[in-house]
């Protein structure tokens, strides 16, 4: 059986229950939510091999075949983003552990955050719509109470909107799924692929699926990212980190899975649209990003960008930029991750937001400033790290299928990235220093550590990118090839 | 049966899109509820209405009514009643803190 597929889900929920009932030993839970991150990296790798070798993987819920039951599927991209899932939550809480207030760690912060894990990775792994929606209302609902921790009054106002957007997209995705239901009479995945096939996506499917652009749209961040900015700006460090690797990530993977898998077919209509928003959000992103002083806006508008980046890779729809989708978005999860604790320790560290408050941090605190010029270059795509690889497999997807205005946009909008990073970078940490040495607040190594393991990452996911290669061209295949998908679970059995 | 249910949809969905679209905080999350109201009737709407009969795949069954439809809205109903309460109660701790519900009044605050 491949009962193991289900772990990444069911351990991060188990620890999550635990953990409610040790709520006031703090040292236990720091120890088993440590203990719980590495069990289920193991898990996801075991996984991520054992797909290479037998092909996708699944497990029917209860012993019901598809199409009748609700069941997890693994390909390659869905564990791919589940191990990367598992890497950046372990180190974030880490981070957690020297960050976080003492009263939030008993009022279940660590309950919340493996809630929220769960719902991530059950979104990741199933194959069945419903189950989504499940999912994404486990993952939101944990968020909502990560989001309001702490209580500060802009928090609650900008947390106010964030819930309700996402209470009002939840809906939409629901009224959604029951036209899909109503229209072609099934939920699994793989069998609406086939039935979608079956009688054509005429105009009534393509208008819900549509629908689904709009709901997904509004949990990525795609165009309609006005709640974005605001809301991910109040929470703690260590919090928005989490939001910003994490919860557009799976928004932008409803939206691969949604439109490779089963709106494949009347491309002009729904990937043109895809195209035209990802473009206007790397425009909205770009200005927005120069437009603020607060590093933490900053930083949510970079998180906006690179959402118009990645779709910009399904907008184009060919193998190459499929594969490249999947590179940036996997270094996007570690860099944005790393970003935001960059940015959270230097609110930290000055008890400032606005930079050009700060100056001269590199004096005080140089493994700070050498990390954060290693983040600028990795957004920015400059080998050997990260963001270069999928740069170049993007560009190459965009010239094979001859759309140059989103090729324009992309890179155009990298340079928007490198230029709203260097004005933190000259404004923070060249320059004289602000800080003199009795009023230097010492950096905790806990803070230092975590931060120093994201920029391994990028340089290692950078040198390393032939280690990586297989599994993101076997997830590229899966997902240009829906066939492959539909036999695994479906098995001739339609 | 069908046809009026999806009318009594359209206007649930009319009177949701008012209420959200007013300043009042208490609105717009009666508005979300009501818009979960109707998501739910479309769900089961779509499932198709009184056929009359058991929700089983005998062997022989003529008829039968499909019961995903209503798996779905008891799963939804749930979730629904769930976020509807902690959108209340963060309405509360945010009109504790703010003193206004006015949803104009919450725009383009700057930090304490």
């Amino acid at each position: 059986m491949n009962n193991i597929i289900v772990m990444p889900m069911i351990i991060p929920l188990v620890t999550g229950i635990i953990l409610v009932f040790l709520r006031h030993y703090v040292k236990t839970q720091r120890v088993l939510s440590i203990v719980s991150s590495i069990l289920t990296l193991v898990a996801s790798l075991v996984v991520l091999n054992q797909i290479q070798q037998d092909g996708i993987l699944r497990l029917d819920f209860g012993g019901w075949l598809p199409p009748y039951g609700i069941l997890f599927v693994a390909d390659s991209f869905s564990m791919l983003l589940v191990t990367t899932t598992s890497i950046v939550t372990g180190i974030l809480l880490i981070y957690a552990f020297s960050s976080i207030e003492k009263q939030f760690e008993h009022t279940f912060f660590y309950p919340f955050v493996f809630f929220l894990v769960a719902g991530v990775n059950g979104s990741f792994l199933t194959g069945d719509l419903f189950n989504l929606f499940v999912c994404f209302e486990v993952m939101l609902l944990s968020s909502y109470v990560l989001i309001t921790m702490g209580g500060r009054k802009l928090q609650l106002i900008e947390s106010m909107k964030y819930v309700t957007i996402n209470v009002l997209s939840s809906w939409f995705f629901l009224i959604g799924i029951a036209y899909l239901y109503g229209a072609v009479g099934t939920l699994n995945m793989a069998h609406l692929s086939v039935r979608v096939a079956e009688v054509g996506q005429g105009p009534i499917l393509t208008v819900i699926s549509l629908m689904f652009l709009i709901v997904f749209s509004l949990k990525a961040g795609l165009l309609l990212y006005f709640w974005l900015p605001g809301s991910y700006s109040v929470p703690q460090t260590v919090v928005a980190a989490l939001f910003g690797a994490l919860l557009t990530k799976v928004g932008i993977y409803a939206m691969f899975r949604v439109f490779t898998l089963i709106f494949y077919h009347d491309t002009i209509i729904t990937h043109n649209v895809i195209g035209v928003m990802a473009i206007l959000t790397m425009i909205g992103g770009s200005i927005g990003a120069i437009a603020y002083n607060d590093i933490r806006k900053i930083i949510a508008y970079n998180v906006v960008i690179a959402v118009g980046f990645i779709l910009a890779g399904l907008a184009m729809s060919s193998e190459t930029a499929f594969q490249g989708a999947i590179y940036y978005l996997i270094h996007d999860m570690v860099v944005k991750a790393l970003l935001f604790l960059l940015g959270g320790t230097m609110i930290y560290l000055t008890g400032k937001a606005k930079i050009e408050e700060m100056s001269g941090l590199i004096r005080n605190y140089p493994i700070l400033g050498w990390l954060f010029f290693i983040t600028m270059l990795s957004l920015a795509g400059i080998p050997p790290l990260s963001g270069f690889i999928g740069k170049v497999y993007i560009g190459q997807g965009a010239i094979e299928t001859g759309s140059f205005i989103l090729l324009t946009t992309a890179f155009l909008s990298g340079i928007f990235v490198l230029y709203s990073l260097l004005r933190i970078f000259l404004n923070c940490f060249w320059g004289e220093t602000i800080i003199n040495e009795d009023e230097d607040i010492p950096l905790k190594k806990g803070m230092l550590v975590p931060c120093v393991l994201f920029g391994i990452m990028t340089i290692a996911i950078g040198i390393g990118v032939e280690g990586l290669a297989p599994y993101v061209s076997d997830a590229a295949r899966t997902l240009m090839n829906p066939e492959i998908y539909i036999d695994a679970v479906l098995q001739g059995n339609r | 049966m069908e046809t009026l249910i999806s009318i009594l949809v359209g206007i649930l969905v009319t009177v949701a899109v008012y209420l959200l679209l007013s300043r009042n905080l208490i609105r717009v999350i009666l508005g979300t509820a009501v818009l979960s109201h109707a998501a739910h009737l479309l769900l089961i709407t779509m499932g198709g209405l009184k056929k009359g009969s058991a929700p089983l795949l005998g062997e022989g069954a003529e008829s039968y009514t499909d019961a995903l439809p209503q798996a779905l809205i008891l799963t939804a109903i749930v979730i629904s009643f769930a976020v509807t309460a902690l959108l209340l109660v963060l309405a509360y701790r945010t009109y504790k803190k703010t003193a206004t519900d006015d949803l104009q009044a919450l725009r383009g605050f700057e930090d304490e």
